[in-house]
């Protein structure tokens, strides 16, 4: 067929993933205490632990203080700890994304440096990507770095920045100051920055989500000072940079294992001997939650090989979005309730929770409509 | 579980048979109720309807996964010919004993409220009952069906639809789906015998269900390749449709329902043979329920995309959502399927769910 088709061959999870699987759930179990519902905690402390189990940067190499092992057995970690509700916030960023893209454009002296802080969970990093006017088109960016004696001066804004507010340190997205004329090419002087959020000149305000929660922040930057190490990769190449940060952060499965503890709640509900109307309606999802692992895990085996899933990674992205936000949908089909955040009844606060976070999905980490650009781009068709 | 370099090079072979013998025309003539011959032989030649039998049965000892592989490269060109159903007759057949034939089979029961009863008379047997809708059963050379025997269920291989009375029917892709009846029809003692080697009806509807699926899968793969070849080349308000965001996001959106279609079949290929027959249920059930929702999604989509074209008979895209409109319900709609893995899932429990999933 002369149409490019996306691939997800079927793969086996190697036995050395499945005895990580049995030390993970054992892992879990003792921390018990700190496992939740979709909140996204930030606990310095559990990052700390992970980092010493080896499960943070476990892809990366030896020698900056990574752990060499397989994808699959990362897959299994990072699954089993969403599945849980653990406290992943305050390391998952740096291992998604801000660890590779450090380890893939980053000098010497920063990989020793920033590398074993981020595997030990000792560093928080977060995205500097979004600003006011610059959402969805990054390449609009108008967050500005001026060359000066011994490194940069940077000027401008930064929007959506979630958990800025704890990080140590921001990947800023940004551009090189031009002329002052209009440059033909929308991504020329993109540059990217390990920027020190304790550096003088930078503010930090909070912006309350819908739930009354503070994840997001603004950063503003007044004459904020970077030194020439703390340059990432090139000037000008920020834009191959982000793409590439961008395709580590959707192929992760926390796309779809959010509402997890959810789905499993309603099967409880549903008791052993549902009807059949109430069987097939969680049928349907379990069989979207099936195979949406199973393309996930066909992923990792992609990345394993060394090969980039940046068309599969959107498309189990939005699949996996779709799914989630059908999850409160079905819920209060099934089981009606008036919802609450801080019901004691725990299906009642989740369907609080999940109601209200379920716009998120699909505006993070690349539109439902960004992705479905990157997958028509993928079959030819832009 | 990658894929092998067996495996390619049939699957080559095989789009290039189907390339060559499963035109339009092929698939046309078929709908008027005349049985594509020369394309069946051709297939046969290849060894591939009965290649899961045993060598010593005369097939090739051939997985399973491949065979099935086979199935959604010869739905992909809409091919109309029981070869789900002769691999499936010859597989239940050649276990218990019974005779194959080199010709086009179909197998039965399809229908889950089928009743067919065996009773002994002398040395022969009586067979009562009714087969509904079995694939191309008035083009069969043998008719395997699955039938409850006076001490549980067994398996006969009829030559030809075995003296039953043959209502003539027809899917809605104008593939036969004709209805047996018999009445007290006798059969002779070597037409018959107890299932054996993991045969039973149950295991009949899964793999049917999963042939389905399957073939969804690849009918699916036909539609998109059509749509995003199609809207590049028709032209409206001067550029091709294809250039427009509203087209480009549906073509992503089918794009994406076929990828987690074939996703979806090879969670239940890899089931089959399953050493729990619970558990090979529950993921063809994701299968058939998987690739039902992604049909009716991608079928709507990829005639949206072609606009008047694709609703006439003269364009191709009908010869492959007719049939995914059809299949979808066969051996079980998704509705069904969907409330068994829900149904399973719940008989385990919620605290069972996730280590379910993972199989660990």
């Amino acid at each position: 067929m002369a149409t490019p088709t996306f691939r997800f061959d079927p793969v086996e999870m190697p036995p050395e993933a499945r005895e990580l699987r049995k030390e993970v759930r054992a892992f879990i179990k003792e921390h018990e205490h700190l496992m939740g519902f979709s909140k996204g905690e930030y606990n310095r402390d559990f990052s700390r632990a992970m980092g010493k189990k080896g499960w943070i940067g476990m892809t990366w190499p030896k020698q900056y203080g990574g752990h060499e092992r397989s994808s699959f057995e990362r897959y299994v970690v990072i699954e089993e700890m969403l599945v849980a509700g653990a406290p992943l916030s305050a390391h998952y960023t740096s291992d998604r994304q801000s660890g590779p893209n450090i380890l893939r454009f980053g000098t010497e002296e920063q990989k020793n440096y920033f590398i074993p802080r981020m595997a030990a969970g000792e560093l928080a990093f977060c995205i500097g990507m979004s600003e006011p006017n610059s959402g969805s088109d990054l390449a609009g960016t108008r967050t500005r770095a001026v060359k000066v004696d011994g490194g940069y001066k940077i000027n401008g804004s930064k929007l959506w920045t979630s958990n800025a507010h704890r990080a140590d340190y921001a990947i800023l997205f940004c551009k090189m100051a031009g002329d002052g004329k209009e440059e033909p090419d929308r991504h020329a002087g993109a540059t990217q920055f390990l920027l020190d959020l304790k550096t003088p000149g930078i503010e930090i305000r909070p912006v309350i989500n819908l739930l009354g929660e503070h994840h997001f922040n603004e950063i503003f930057l007044t004459d904020v000072f970077v030194p020439d190490n703390r340059l990432l990769g090139k000037e000008g190449n920020g834009w191959n940079q982000v793409t590439s940060e961008l395709s580590f952060e959707r192929s992760a499965p926390d796309r779809f294992l959010v509402l997890f503890q959810m789905l499993r709640e309603m099967i409880r509900m549903a008791g052993p001997n549902p009807d059949k109307a109430t069987a097939a309606a969680l049928g349907k999802l379990i069989a979207q939650l099936a195979t949406l692992r199973s393309m996930s895990v066909s992923i990792a085996g992609m990345l394993q090989e060394g090969i980039n899933p940046n068309n599969e990674s959107a498309v189990v992205k939005d699949l996996g979005t779709r799914y989630e936000q059908d999850i409160p949908v079905v819920a209060r089909q099934l089981f009606p309730t008036e919802p609450e955040l801080e019901a004691i009844d725990l299906y009642t606060s989740m369907i609080a929770r999940s109601t209200m976070n379920a716009p998120r999905f699909s505006i993070q980490g690349g539109t439902r409509e960004i992705l479905r650009g990157i997958i028509a781009r993928g079959l030819g068709l832009r | 579980m990658a894929i092998r370099d067996e495996t390619r090079m049939l699957l080559e072979s095989m789009g290039r048979l189907f390339e060559d013998h499963c035109t339009k025309q092929v698939a046309d003539a078929a709908e008027t109720g005349v049985f594509p011959q020369t394309l069946w032989d051709a297939v046969a030649e290849t060894g591939v309807p009965l290649a899961a039998l045993p060598e010593s049965a005369g097939g090739a000892d051939a997985e399973w996964s491949d065979l099935y592989a086979a199935l959604r490269v010869a739905a992909r060109f809409s091919a109309p010919i029981p070869l789900a159903e002769t691999m499936l007759a010859g597989w239940a057949a050649a276990a218990c004993g019974l005779e194959v034939s080199d010709g086009p089979m179909t197998v039965g029961p399809v229908r889950a409220s089928d009743r067919l009863s065996l009773t002994r008379d002398g040395n022969g047997w009586r067979l009562s009952g009714i087969a509904s809708r079995l694939p191309y059963a008035s083009f069969a050379s043998r008719a395997v069906l699955i039938v409850d025997g006076p001490d549980g269920e067994m398996a006969v291989s009829l030559d030809g639809t075995g003296g039953a009375e043959v209502a003539k029917g027809k899917n809605i892709a104008n593939e036969a789906r004709d209805t047996l009846t018999f009445a007290d029809i006798r059969l002779p003692a070597d037409q018959a015998a107890p299932v054996a080697g993991g045969v039973s009806r149950a295991a009949l509807y899964r793999r049917g269900a999963l042939a389905r699926a399957t073939m969804m899968s690849g009918a699916l793969e036909k539609a998109m390749d059509l749509a995003v070849t199609y809207a590049q080349e028709r032209v409206q308000f001067g550029r091709p449709i294809s250039k427009f965001q509203a087209v480009q996001q549906n073509l992503a959106v089918l794009a994406g329902q076929t990828a987690a279609a074939v996703a979806a079949a090879n969670l239940g290929i890899e089931a089959l043979g399953h050493p729990d027959p619970e558990r090979e249920a529950f993921l063809i059930g994701v299968a058939k329920t998987r690739v039902g929702e992604a049909a009716t999604l991608a079928c709507e989509i990829a005639h949206q995309v072609h606009g008047a074209i694709g609703f006439t008979k003269e364009y191709a895209l009908q010869l492959s959502t007719r049939r995914l409109w059809s299949w979808r319900e066969e051996f079980g709609g998704d509705p069904e399927w969907a409330a068994h893995v829900g149904a399973y899932t719940c008989r385990n429990g919620a605290d069972a769910f996730w280590p379910m999933l993972t199989a660990d």
